[in-house]
């Protein structure tokens, strides 16, 4: 794995989507080739904190992506399960999960896989555990009744499928949690920990969420970030732009 | 049907780099409009999967709800007032002008007649949607003749009336009908005002208490019986008292029926009312103040001599007075410019300056639902400003109807 320690959240934030834009960028997806990026989904369509209104609000309303690339899981289905297997279907259909990106919940859950979840376990419904639910209450005035208790989830195998997986930990209170996902054995009470056995993971940090961790293990990739660094650099195709634009705005001068 | 997505196969129109006054505020969001009316973008993507049909950069302006003028006696030569043959071509005229100003609804307003005005004049200002010919006639404000012969300001004694003998009778006589009537001026202190307001009121019509010597309490009788509204604030009116406010006591009157807000209509031109003034109303209730121009046939001409009801006035710079006299008749400062002066006098907030002159307004006429407002639902009227509130383009029911030289490529 990768370990990526930034100071602050905003800091972290700004190193994990400037990796996801590098590998989009070099991916050089098409209309043939898409670059699927996966998040993990939960709570049902119509409520102003669903995930619709989440992925809508923070994510869509501000790219050009169109309506028809994108798929989220929908928690008002008729039969759950056939919506389900039909998102694990559509992500065969696009050629597999190319970056998967997702949190840590403090109970060390990744998407809404909670402690017990099977870590070959695929898109199904998940009933929340007190703990996600508690989390979730800030979205529902604090009030535990409204915060809904079963959710559509991918599995921790879907998400093993993925070429490639980031998980973003910012905070003292996901600290224990990391600890238990790196540091410790492959264990399906931390579902995180499953990653430790995909060959491409990507954990971006902020201090406080390493306060858990032994020094030495902090120490080693605080120093590898001198390398991590060059992942996040603005790549060849657009410097060359750039050089364009700084000769363009030479030719006045040879007028 | 109200608060629908409009009709689903027409083109999507999606304004983009602007801040939008939304909830209070200035987001940066897009704005998103189809069929008239404002979209739902979130609706569109999930449910539909759409995108926009055509985008439009606003160039990092502010889009706010289109102004409303509820009261405005003309302008650009034409009065209101006025019996002539072709009252239609006149208020069209003005509709079409004050699109410059950023209004896209008005209330033509016609002050203190004789009955025979009213007959003809009234049956031809019908209610009116805006478009590309004009702002929309959300319907007549009848500013007068039932008011205070003391505080009959610029209106003629001569054709001031009281509706002591038959109350609501007498005033549906001297207006002839109430169609397209939206917002009636009276004093409460006229006998047997109680149930000519309750009956208007029960119409639907928007009763205002205004050019009256009516002390506080009077007036909260008013608007117990259904008074919703202050003409012009400090002006024709009694001058507030410490031991008696008057109307303009209503403000902050703790005895008004639970959960009724009060508006009361300001004319921020800089002359009617000395900026402390206006800073003491916003201050006391901020929510219920609605900016009017109560701009006279003289708005938009030069200096001179011209009409206003059966009167004649001499307009001097920004100033318009009785003709020989030194008293105020009226106000021709745009909307765009009470709005920018209102701002500057209050120190409020953009958002604050923004709703006075299209929220609160709608909010009054009960229309919060379509006007005055981006909401998804409504209507898509709405002005883009640039940071210092000049008017760069007028839009309504989504369509471009007035733009700025400048912004003309």
């Amino acid at each position: 794995m990768k370990l990526i320690i930034l100071d602050h959240y905003s800091q972290a934030s700004e190193w994990a989507a400037k990796y996801i834009r590098n590998r989009i960028i070099q991916f050089n997806p098409g209309p043939e080739k898409y670059f699927t990026l996966g998040l993990p989904t939960g709570l049902p369509r119509d409520h102003p904190e669903s995930y619709h209104s989440f992925m809508w609000n923070n994510f869509f309303k501000h790219i050009d992506i169109h309506p028809e690339n994108t798929h989220i899981l929908d928690g008002n289905a008729v039969d759950l399960q056939a919506e389900c297997d039909a998102f694990e279907e559509k992500i065969k259909a696009a050629g597999g999960i190319e970056l998967f990106v997702g949190g840590i919940g403090p109970d060390g859950h990744i998407a809404f896989n909670e402690p017990g979840s099977s870590l070959v376990s695929r898109t199904r419904v998940k009933t929340l555990a007190m703990d996600t639910i508690l989390a979730n209450a800030r979205f529902f005035d604090g009030e535990l009744a409204k915060v809904p208790t079963m959710a559509l989830t991918v599995g921790v195998g879907t998400v093993m499928d993925a070429r490639e997986v980031m998980i973003l930990i910012t905070g003292a209170h996901k600290a224990f949690a990391l600890y238990k996902a790196i540091e410790e054995g492959v264990n399906h009470m931390w579902t995180v920990s499953a990653f430790q056995q995909h060959p491409r993971t990507v954990f971006v940090c902020d201090e406080d969420a390493t306060l858990e961790l032994k020094v030495k293990t902090v120490k080693y990739f605080k120093g590898l970030m001198l390398v991590h660094n060059k992942l996040v650099d603005p790549l060849y195709s657009i410097k060359e732009k750039e050089t364009e634009k700084s000769q363009s705005s030479k030719k006045p001068y040879s007028d | 049907m109200r608060g629908g997505q409009g009709a689903v196969g027409a083109r999507v129109l999606q304004f983009t780099n602007c801040r939008i006054l939304r909830g209070g505020k200035l987001l940066r969001e897009d704005l998103w409009v189809r069929g008239g009316r404002i979209l739902d973008p979130e609706k569109l993507f999930f449910e539909e999967r759409r995108v926009a049909d055509e985008r439009r950069d606003c160039g990092g302006r502010i889009l706010a709800p289109g102004f409303i003028d509820v009261q405005i006696n003309g302008g650009f030569g034409v009065d209101f007032s006025q019996a002539t043959e072709d009252v239609g071509s006149g208020v069209a005229l003005v509709a079409r002008r004050i699109l410059s100003h950023g209004v896209t609804s008005f209330c033509p307003t016609l002050v203190t007649s004789p009955p025979e005005v009213y007959h003809k004049v009234v049956p031809q200002i019908p209610v009116k949607s805006g478009g590309p010919h004009g702002a929309g006639v959300l319907g007549l404000h009848l500013e007068g003749p039932f008011i205070s012969r003391e505080k009959r300001g610029a209106h003629p004694e001569a054709h001031l009336r009281s509706f002591e003998a038959n109350a609501f009778q007498d005033l549906l006589a001297t207006y002839g009908t109430l169609d397209n009537v939206r917002i009636v001026t009276l004093a409460p202190e006229l006998g047997r005002s109680h149930e000519v307001i309750q009956e208007l009121t029960a119409r639907g019509i928007c009763v205002s208490l205004g050019h009256s010597v009516a002390d506080l309490r009077a007036a909260e009788d008013a608007v117990w019986s259904g008074a919703a509204f202050i003409t012009h604030l400090f002006n024709a009116m009694l001058p507030f008292h410490h031991r008696d406010p008057g109307i303009v006591g209503l403000l902050t009157s703790d005895r008004l029926p639970v959960g009724r807000c009060i508006f009361y209509g300001m004319i921020a031109d800089g002359t009617h009312t000395n900026p402390a003034a206006l800073r003491i109303a916003h201050r006391a209730h901020p929510q219920g103040l609605v900016l009017v121009t109560d701009a006279i046939p003289a708005l938009g001409l030069g200096n001179g001599r011209h009409t206003l009801g059966q009167q004649e006035v001499e307009v001097d710079g920004l100033t318009a007075y009785v003709a020989g006299t030194k008293t105020l008749s009226g106000s021709i400062a745009p909307m765009d410019v009470c709005v920018r002066h209102f701002l500057q006098a209050t120190g409020c907030s953009v958002e604050l300056a923004l709703e006075a002159a299209s929220l609160h307004p709608a909010q009054l006429l009960g229309l919060e639902k379509s006007k005055g407002t981006l909401d998804f639902g409504a209507d898509a009227d709405f002005v883009v400003l640039d940071d210092s509130l000049h008017v760069q383009a007028t839009y309504i029911s989504g369509e471009l109807v007035w733009q700025a030289e400048a912004a003309r490529q």
